[in-house]
């Protein structure tokens, strides 16, 4: 059945043929909860894709399964549409040739290059050092301080114990291997002055 | 590079991270008075952190699919077993025209921001500096029908006062401020335990709305109705945009 949305043009171009798979009580519940959280989802799948065609692909995945099991959503919705949006990534990645990184947290922690220092200066794309990480540390790190999850939430996003969440949280942090020196800081704000 | 204590690095971690109970906070405090390798560790994360979230990497979603998102909230749910085109084949497929009318919308949001970093500099300390004296509001009430008229004949414009504590972003009072040697009104609000400075001046010869920056501050800055508006605050970037389009709409009514 074709309904018309809000307004008559946007009825237009977007009334296809479907079938239904939820109700209008779901679909308001999914504007009101899950909806609010496309930004971030945006975000994060970016992070764990590295890739925008495919970030853009999970994130509708995600949606639309999201929109279907909107009753099962309990406890904090954006980290049970996060949980979802994972699940897409990794069956994305398992079909496409763009394999998720699998092993031990040790064994892909040694993939990165110990003294991988970097200082301010060659942090200016921050996006590009974050990207080497691998995943499970790159998720972690990207859920706290750019999503501001609580250790929990991560927790149960990565379906991960918590102490292991804080230890590749720790290992993140290291791996950046930020070398603050005093002098860096303010290069920042002057350096766009 | 002074040495820290292995067995503490979790626990400064969750400090840093507020995940730490109180009675293992004060044990820490304790241990940092005397410990300089932690304190050191400490200070790092703690840059680190404000160096990512005061970073550009707060993106927010393609407008193309944020249109195919809402389209599927409009009541009828897509088949999970549709293929929907790929986005980097086709872009407009799915959302056709409003795809490309949303996509040209974000264009005109995403104009180049010119940075005002002087003042955006400005901006930033005078949050500071109201956090660090304790000087905050000079008029302290969450009723709007207080501040709006205290600043009546205190400043020579009238700012708009709404309370958005329904939001999320309840208003704590009110405080004059100096930006460019000029008074201005300043509204606070609070959002959790973070503060929000909304700086409000008469609208300059030139302005263009911007989201900047500093020292991991988010500022938003646009204009209404001849007043320009500078938001700063420690919360994300995205949290604050947010607050500048509830503002916005709330002082429109």
């Amino acid at each position: 059945m074709t309904r018309w949305r809000r307004s008559p043009w946007l009825g237009l171009t977007l009334s296809r043929e479907r079938p239904r798979a939820a109700g209008n009580g779901s679909a308001s519940r999914f504007a009101s909860l899950i909806l609010p959280h496309l930004d971030s989802a945006w975000r994060y799948a970016r992070f764990l894709c590295r890739d925008d065609a495919a970030a853009e692909d999970i994130v509708q995945d995600a949606f639309e399964r999201a929109l279907t099991a909107i009753d099962q959503c309990r406890g904090d919705p954006r980290a049970w549409l996060f949980a979802i949006l994972r699940n897409c990534h990794h069956d994305a990645a398992r079909t496409s040739a763009r394999a998720a990184s699998t092993g031990s947290d040790d064994e892909l922690a040694g993939l990165v290059a110990p003294d991988d220092q970097h200082n301010l200066a060659e942090m200016a794309d921050l996006r590009q050092v974050i990207e080497a990480l691998p995943e499970p540390f790159r998720e972690a790190l990207v859920l706290r301080e750019l999503e501001e999850l609580t250790y929990r939430d991560i927790a149960a996003v990565t379906g991960a114990p918590i102490g292991t969440v804080m230890s590749r949280l720790a290992r993140a942090r290291q791996m950046l291997g930020v070398s603050l020196r005093d002098g860096d800081a303010p290069d920042r704000k002057r350096g766009e002055a | 590079m002074t040495q820290t204590c292995p067995d503490r690095a979790l626990a400064l971690q969750a400090m840093l991270d507020d995940e730490l109970d109180p009675l293992a906070s004060a044990a820490l405090e304790d241990h940092l008075r005397g410990c300089a390798g932690c304190r050191e560790a400490y200070a790092r994360a703690k840059q680190l952190s404000i160096l990512l979230r005061g970073s550009e990497m707060h993106g927010i979603a393609p407008a193309h699919l944020r249109a195919r998102i809402e389209a599927l909230a409009g009541g009828e749910a897509a088949s999970p077993a549709r293929r929907r085109p790929r986005p980097g084949a086709m872009p407009w497929l799915g959302g056709g025209a409003i795809g490309a009318l949303a996509a040209s919308l974000a264009l005109l949001l995403a104009v180049p921001m010119r940075p005002e970093p002087i003042l955006a500099d400005e901006v930033v300390s005078s949050q500071i500096r109201s956090l660090q004296s304790g000087h905050l509001v000079d008029v302290e009430t969450s009723d709007r029908h207080t501040v709006k008229p205290w600043f009546n004949g205190r400043i020579d414009f009238s700012p708009p006062v709404v309370d958005l504590a329904s939001q999320g972003f309840p208003l704590v009072g009110g405080r004059l401020d100096v930006l460019e040697g000029r008074t201005v009104a300043t509204l606070v609000f609070k959002r959790r335990l973070h503060t929000i400075n909304l700086f409000i001046r008469p609208k300059p010869a030139s302005a263009h709305d911007a989201a900047l920056a500093r020292q991991g501050y988010a500022i938003e800055k646009w204009s209404a109705d001849g007043l320009e508006y500078w938001a700063v605050s420690d919360i994300p970037a995205h949290e604050l945009s947010n607050f500048h389009r509830i503002f916005a709409e709330e002082s429109r009514k």
